[in-house]
Formats: C-alpha cells, sequence, structure tokens
C-alpha cells in the first residue's frame, strides 16, 4: 500500500525534519536495555505469552507469531493458494477462492480484526480482508482455518475492511477505489463529476455460528474510504472511517488528492442504518456475489449470491456525518474509554482528536455544519475537536491504546512512535523504528480493555537491519515492551509477505480451545472412509473414485490401475487419533495439483488424470514414523 | 480360634464390612489398574486402564495410539475382547460383594476371615494373570515385525517403572485396585479387632 512509492514523502519528511525542532528524532532516543534478549528468550518448552496474527499484506495470507519470542508458528492461508497443504487446490479448499470474477487464488490483505464479545476479545475467531478482489474471511481459531469466505458486492478495493463493532454485531466494509455504482463504462472524468460513488457495508456475524451475510449497503459520496474502526461502551452504536481524495481528483493523485488541507472521517450510526432498512428506507439494488462457506471436514460450498439492501444517506437522516480531518487521514482510531477519535493524517502535522461527547453534542445543530455533501452533514472541525497532538512527527498514520491512557501513533515519513498521553496531547516518549512503519498493534489494543505490555510496529522497508537478501529486503516487525512508564525496543524479527496489520490476542485465551485432532467418528465428508476394511475403488465409466485411508506407515489400498485419461479422484482420509499426526499424499509428476496434508481424523480428495502410460509413484509428504519413506505406493496407468 | 470363627461381629465392625461391600460396588465404574508410558516424543504420556471388565486408553484415543507404537515392534494389538479374563472378572467382583452382604445377615467372624482369603486368593491369581498376560504380550512378537532388536523383549513392569528403549512404562494399582487393597486391610482390621475384643472379654 505505502510502499516504495512513497520515496518522494521519505525525500520530503528529511527536508521538513530540519524544520521541525520539536520533532526529536526518535534514533538518537533510543534505549536497547541490555536485558532485552532475556524478556523475548522463551526457554525451549516453556510457551509464549500472547498469540500475533499478521496480515499478510501482498501475500494474501495470515500468520501466526508468538510474542514475545516472536517465532513464526503457521501461516494460514486464506486469500491465497498454499502448495504446502493444497489449501486452494483440492477438491474440498478451491471452491473456497471462487469470485464473481472467477477464481482468484491471491488477494491483497491488509486488516485482522479479532471478534469480540462486550468490546472483549473472545478467542473465537478472526477476520482478514481481501482488498483487491473485495472479500472478508472468518478464520477459526480452534482449527485455525479459513472458514467462510464472502465477496463483497459493488465496491471497489475493499480496503476498510473488515473492521468490528462491540459485540461483531456487524463488519463494516467501505470502498477504496470508487466506481460507478453499479459498473459501468463511463469516461473516467466523470469520477469528479461525482460518477463514482463508494458503499459501507454492514456485514453481519452470526453470533453462534459466525456465519457471514451481508445485511445493508449504504451508498456514499465517491471518496476514498481507507480505514475504519468502531465506537466502544458510549461510542457503540458508531464507526469512523477515514477518506482520502475528497478532491475526487482522476488522475494524478499524488497531487490532485493533496490540495485539500482537510478531508474528512465518516462517523457511520449502524444503529440507525438498520432501523431505516427496517422502516422499509432501504432499496433492493443489485450486485453479484459470491459465498463460500467450509464447514468442518467438508468440501467447501460456494453458493452464489444476488441483490442487496441498498440505502441512500438522504433517506436516513442522523444517520452520517463528516469531521473534516486533516490532511489525508488515514488512519482512524478510537479509545478505549470510546470517546475519542484519533485521525492519522498522512501528510497533516498534527494529530487530530476528535471528541465523540462533543459530536454527540452538536451534530443535529445547524450552526455546527459548514456545509452538506450529498445528504451528509459535514461538520465543523473545532466543534469536534478535543485536541491536537502539536507536531508529534511525520506522517502519522495509525494509534493503538494502552488502556493506560496513552496512545501510541506511528509515523511512516519520519520512522517512530511516539506515545503520547491523551487529555493532554503531550507527547511524551519518541520510539525508532526501521524503516518506515506502518500499522501498530498492542495486544488487546482496539479492545475495551487492552492487556498492553507489548507493541508490535509493522514495517514497509527494512535497509540496514538484517543480512541482505537481494534486492527485496525482508519483511519486518518491531517489538516494544509497553508495560513500564518508557517503552523498550525488544526485538526485530522478520515477517512473512508485508506484515500489513496485527491483531494480538493473550494466549490463555486460545490455547486451550484449540482443536488437536477430528474426531473420526464425527468425521461427516461425503467421501470418508472410517476403516482400512472399507478402502475400495469404485470404478464409475471414466471416472474412478478410491476411497484411501493412511495410517502409519502405509495407505490403502496401495495398487491401483487406471487407464490414460482416466479421472482418479483419492478420497484420503487420515486415520490416526494422535495430534501432530498428518499424513501428506503426492504424486509423482501430477499437475494442477500439489501436495495435501491431511489432518487427523480428516478426508480430502486429490483430483488426477491418469497421463501418459507409465508407472507413478505415490507416497506421504508429511515426516509420519520412523517408516515415512516407506509409505510410498504404485499406480500403474495402461493405455 | 474356633470360637473367634464363630463369635458374632460386632456392629461397629459390620457397619465396616456393609462399607466394604458397598465401596467394591464402585471397583465396577473405576479402572483397577493404570500403565501409562512417556517419551520425549510423547511429553503428554500415554496411558492405558485396566477395567474389571475392559481395557481402555486414558483419553479417547490413547489405546489406538499404543497399538500404533506397538505394531512397530510387532506387538499383538491390545483390545479388550481379546482377553478372556474380562469376561468373568464382574463375576467374581459380584461373588465379592455377595460375601459382604451375606455376612451382614450371618455375621459371624469365619466370615470375615473367609473375605480375606478371598481377597488374597483373587490378588494372587489376578497379579499373576496380570505378569502372563504382560509376558505373552512382552515376548510373543511378530517375526515380520519392521523393528526388531535381538533379545528385546517389551514386557511392561508388573509393578512400578521401567525402561523399554526410549520410553518408560510405569505400572501401579488405580482407584479401583486401591479399593480391592483397602478392602482387605479393613477385613484383617476387623479379624484384629474382633480377637482383641474377644481376649479382653475373656480377661
Amino acid at each position: 500500500m505505502l510502499k516504495k512509492s512513497n520515496l518522494i514523502l521519505v525525500t520530503l519528511g528529511i527536508t521538513l525534519f530540519t524544520f521541525l525542532p520539536n520533532c526529536k528524532k526518535g534514533a538518537a532516543t533510543a534505549t536497547l536495555a541490555s536485558d532485552a534478549a532475556s524478556r523475548v528468550y522463551v526457554a525451549p518448552g516453556e510457551k509464549d505469552e500472547v498469540y500475533a496474527f499478521l496480515s499478510g499484506g501482498f501475500s494474501g495470507q495470515m500468520s501466526v507469531y508468538g510474542i514475545p519470542s516472536a517465532r513464526l508458528f503457521k501461516i494460514i492461508p486464506v486469500f491465497s493458494v498454499f502448495p504446502e497443504n493444497g489449501y486452494g487446490f483440492d477438491e474440498e479448499t478451491k471452491d473456497m477462492l471462487k469470485t464473481t470474477h472467477g477464481y482468484v487464488p491471491w488477494d491483497d490483505s491488509h486488516h485482522v480484526e479479532a471478534s469480540m464479545t462486550d468490546g472483549k476479545q473472545d478467542g473465537r475467531w478472526m477476520f482478514l480482508n481481501a482488498n483487491n478482489t473485495p472479500r472478508l474471511a472468518r478464520i477459526d481459531l480452534k482449527s485455525f482455518e479459513t472458514k467462510e469466505i464472502l465477496e463483497i458486492p459493488n465496491t471497489s478495493g475493499n480496503h476498510a475492511s473488515p473492521f468490528a463493532t462491540e459485540n461483531t454485531e456487524y463488519l463494516m466494509a467501505a470502498t477504496r477505489f470508487s466506481v460507478p455504482v453499479p459498473q459501468a463504462s463511463v469516461p473516467i472524468d466523470s469520477f469528479s463529476k461525482g460518477g463514482f460513488k463508494g458503499t459501507v457495508t454492514m456485514v453481519k456475524v452470526d453470533k453462534n455460528t459466525g456465519r457471514l451475510s451481508v445485511e445493508l449497503q449504504v451508498l456514499v459520496p465517491g471518496f476514498n474510504y481507507d480505514l475504519s474502526h468502531c465506537g466502544k461502551k458510549k461510542s457503540h452504536d458508531w464507526c469512523f472511517f477515514s477518506s482520502y481524495n475528497s478532491e475526487q481528483a482522476h488522475k494524478m493523485l499524488e497531487v490532485g488528492a493533496s490540495k485539500k488541507d482537510k478531508d474528512f472521517i465518516l462517523a457511520f450510526n449502524w444503529v440507525r442504518a438498520k432501523e431505516c432498512k427496517d422502516q422499509g428506507k432501504a432499496y433492493n439494488f443489485g450486485g453479484d456475489y459470491v459465498n463460500n462457506f467450509k464447514e468442518e471436514n467438508k468440501p467447501a460450498v460456494s453458493t452464489r449470491l444476488s441483490g442487496v439492501k441498498m440505502l441512500n444517506p438522504k433517506d436516513c437522516p442522523g444517520m452520517m456525518y463528516y469531521m473534516p480531518t486533516p490532511k489525508s487521514p488515514h488512519g482512524t482510531d478510537v479509545d478505549s474509554t470510546g470517546e475519542y477519535i484519533v485521525g492519522g493524517g498522512k501528510l497533516a502535522s498534527v494529530i487530530p482528536v476528535h471528541s465523540f461527547s462533543k459530536m454527540m453534542e452538536v451534530k443535529d445543530k445547524k450552526e455546527h455544519h459548514s456545509t452538506e455533501i450529498e445528504g451528509i452533514p459535514v461538520l465543523k472541525y473545532e466543534s469536534t475537536l478535543a485536541g491536537e497532538v502539536k507536531k508529534p512527527c511525520l506522517g502519522p498514520l495509525h494509534t493503538e491504546f494502552d488502556g493506560q491512557g496513552y496512545a501510541y501513533t506511528s509515523c511512516f515519513v519520519s520512522s517512530e512512535v511516539v506515545k503520547w498521553k491523551l487529555g493532554t496531547w503531550e507527547v511524551v516518549q519518541h520510539l525508532p523504528a526501521y524503516y518506515s512503519v506502518g500499522h501498530l498493534s498492542i495486544v488487546g489494543g482496539s479492545s475495551t480493555e487492552p492487556y498492553g505490555k507489548y507493541l508490535i510496529a509493522m514495517n514497509k522497508i527494512t535497509k540496514d537491519r538484517y543480512l541482505p537478501v537481494g534486492m527485496e529486503l525482508p519483511q519486518s516487525a518491531q517489538l516494544y515492551d509497553i508495560s513500564s512508564g518508557k517503552a523498550e525496543l525488544l526485538s526485530d524479527f522478520p515477517t512473512v509477505g508485508e506484515p500489513h496489520y496485527s491483531q494480538m490476542i493473550p494466549a490463555k485465551l486460545i490455547m486451550d480451545k484449540t482443536a488437536k485432532l477430528f474426531p473420526l467418528e464425527e468425521n461427516k465428508h461425503p467421501y470418508a472412509t472410517k476403516s482400512e476394511n472399507d478402502a475400495r475403488i469404485v470404478k464409475l465409466g471414466n471416472t474412478t473414485h478410491i476411497y484411501m485411508t493412511a495410517i502409519r506407515s502405509h495407505f490403502k489400498p496401495d495398487i491401483i490401475e487406471a487407464r490414460t485419461g482416466e479421472t482418479l479422484y483419492f478420497h484420503v482420509t487420515n486415520l490416526e487419533q494422535d495430534y501432530d499426526i498428518p499424513h501428506g499424499f503426492a504424486i509423482g509428476g501430477a499437475p494442477n495439483m500439489t501436495n495435501l496434508l491431511i489432518m487427523p481424523g480428516e478426508t480430502r480428495t486429490f483430483k488426477w488424470v491418469a497421463p501418459k502410460p507409465g508407472i507413478y509413484p505415490f507416497y506421504c509428504t508429511d515426516f509420519c514414523s520412523a517408516l515415512h519413506q516407506e509409505m510410498q505406493q504404485y499406480i500403474r496407468v495402461s493405455p | 480360634m474356633k470360637d473367634l470363627l464363630f463369635t458374632t461381629i460386632s456392629k461397629k465392625n459390620r457397619l465396616l464390612i456393609l462399607g466394604v461391600g458397598v465401596f467394591l460396588v464402585l471397583v465396577y465404574f473405576i479402572p483397577i489398574w493404570s500403565i501409562s508410558i512417556s517419551a520425549p516424543q510423547y511429553p503428554e504420556g500415554l496411558g492405558m486402564h485396566i477395567w474389571i471388565n475392559q481395557i481402555t486408553g486414558a483419553t479417547p484415543y490413547d489405546l489406538k495410539n499404543i497399538n500404533l507404537l506397538n505394531h512397530y515392534i510387532g506387538m499383538q494389538e491390545i483390545i479388550s475382547e481379546s482377553i478372556p479374563e474380562l469376561l468373568f472378572m464382574p463375576y467374581v467382583l459380584a461373588y465379592l460383594i455377595f460375601g459382604a452382604l451375606v455376612t451382614e445377615l450371618y455375621p459371624k467372624v469365619g466370615m470375615a476371615a473367609l473375605g480375606i482369603i478371598n481377597l488374597v486368593i483373587v490378588g494372587i491369581v489376578g497379579l499373576f494373570d496380570f505378569w502372563r498376560w504382560e509376558y505373552n504380550y512382552g515376548h510373543n512378537l511378530n517375526p515380520d515385525a519392521p523393528i526388531i532388536i535381538e533379545g528385546m523383549a517389551y514386557q511392561p513392569p508388573l509393578l512400578g517403572c521401567k525402561v523399554m528403549l526410549n520410553i518408560t512404562a510405569c505400572s501401579y494399582p488405580s482407584y479401583g485396585g486401591m479399593i480391592l487393597g483397602l478392602s482387605l486391610v479393613v477385613l484383617v482390621y476387623i479379624l484384629w479387632d474382633e480377637n482383641r475384643r474377644k481376649k479382653s472379654n475373656v480377661v
């Protein structure tokens, strides 16, 4: 998102540096505690205190780290295929990547959100957005697997997503790249004439099953909606979206979208929106989208859906307000009390903080309105302002809260994290970050009860920090201890893909709830084989179904006969019922299909079209036992 | 001696015998013996419980996993159905409980002594049978087993711990076994108490 294209900004920043004496260079205050190593050291057999879930940026995945050790535990494939375990390739998971655009096996995953109950993390699900082909995923924290993907219709660039309301009633999603809604081929300069639109989507989360559905869309002016965070406690009913390019420039946005002194934070009352929908003020609107759902140990089911309820802001007064925010705001973050809405203006020299109470007080008083845009009142900047953090740094982006009354803001241009106090708006500490920092994450930082203690800064470029490995340097994050008065850098750690945003959860919320295996007796996969005695080969014309079992250290059946051109489905059930005994399955030279990792008690299907005559081995790819190498057999293909 | 055996048991001791009878009923619902194995690759350990009528794993999957491990060294699969003792053991226990009830109706010290004899016989025969069972499993190995180590047998210990390859196997009575042992102790106490009471009466 904000990567190397921002070299101009960096240069600008360096120039500005010399003119901002109050903006101390972060590195000057760097204090690397001598005992930092022992504070991140987790002895063999000991466990980390915190799970960190990092979105993979342009890798389309999510990775799981232990904090404070920063050890990588797992990569969970979400929007990208994953040859390591066959995600997106096998018959069970390939439908997870279906969209109205066809099979899209990659995406750009920016924001992770944790499910919450009463504003506190509940350790049930993680949600992840797909920016490129607008989608939203639910990852189950029992199995650490992607369970559902919902496409968002009538939008383009699903960036301000998926931000949850206090009780995970809804996830919000908003348009980054405004486009004609519905899509149409129009002259691109009609953008400047209001021909392009954005939408704000409310995605309902079923509170028991987690199932996702589009509840309502709101048609909003064609700005770029960038980020969102929802309110808490007193601001429970509201979500806040930052926007840029309120200029509606359509070319050379670098200049065109940076003209105005202020863009907006859109305050959206989702409770009011639902009310208006229930009063019949929303109208039927088109839009095709796909919902992919994978029930535990069953093939994914992809459903094509059509049509949404659409609401215009002018038909639902009191639902939306614009709060002017300097300058090209990126982050919009709500503190744990629900009172302060902090804007991060990429180009701003202050960090503006809006007061929710003030907003409530003035929102419907005409004298506090400066204008109205397409039915959305624009409040006066000073009317909602709680305060400004003056000259905090260069390029403030994202803010997280520690629950002790302090806020931490990342600064992209000056490569640092600034710690400041809510209420007094005073900067109390500059923390260096290497190199250009994007999002921050504090354990529980976006909930009503931050656990605090650790903060990670996720960086975009990592010059000079590690051994060079070619032109694309390691993606990286930094871990800080924020438990005492003075935050300290503890470690650097390289990450997978672009570590874009993260949610960190205390380990004790999750570790005892994770599944160890799929109980065989509960396996309801239509092609499951629950005992070796049931292993068999069923020929149906030119298609063969092989009901295969895998157990240490053999497959059954172990000799397969096929004819060239025949389609073979290997439905492999792992009969093990022991923690961490997956079996792999691969066939020599199989095109279009990689490998399967089949968990204990799980059934997965490897599709293979018999190639030219010959003998083809198949084998277990996951070292399962002393006789793992012997877990290999043959398929004979005859003409 | 003869006098002692025909002495009527005191009220207190009758209650104790009733207690033994009731407690023995619990043995139907809890394991008698447990074998646990641990190894570096099994940090959580694996366990096997021997009940009056079945063999189970300590978790729903342990027995399956013990058998999976054992198959490498050619050990027979351990399944309840292949152990005939488990078919009649419930009746032996029923006989012991029945004995306690009969003693309530015919409360003579001799009945308690008979109970002791019964328990000792059950104990000795049971332990011998258990040892024989372990011996057979540990020594009758499949000659086609993938792993054969010359001179190696895999007989688990009767009581206590033993290291086999990198696996430590421990064998101890479980709650059911402890109840059986405690029943014996109570009966011996009753015998001793009645003897003491009789002597003090004579004097």
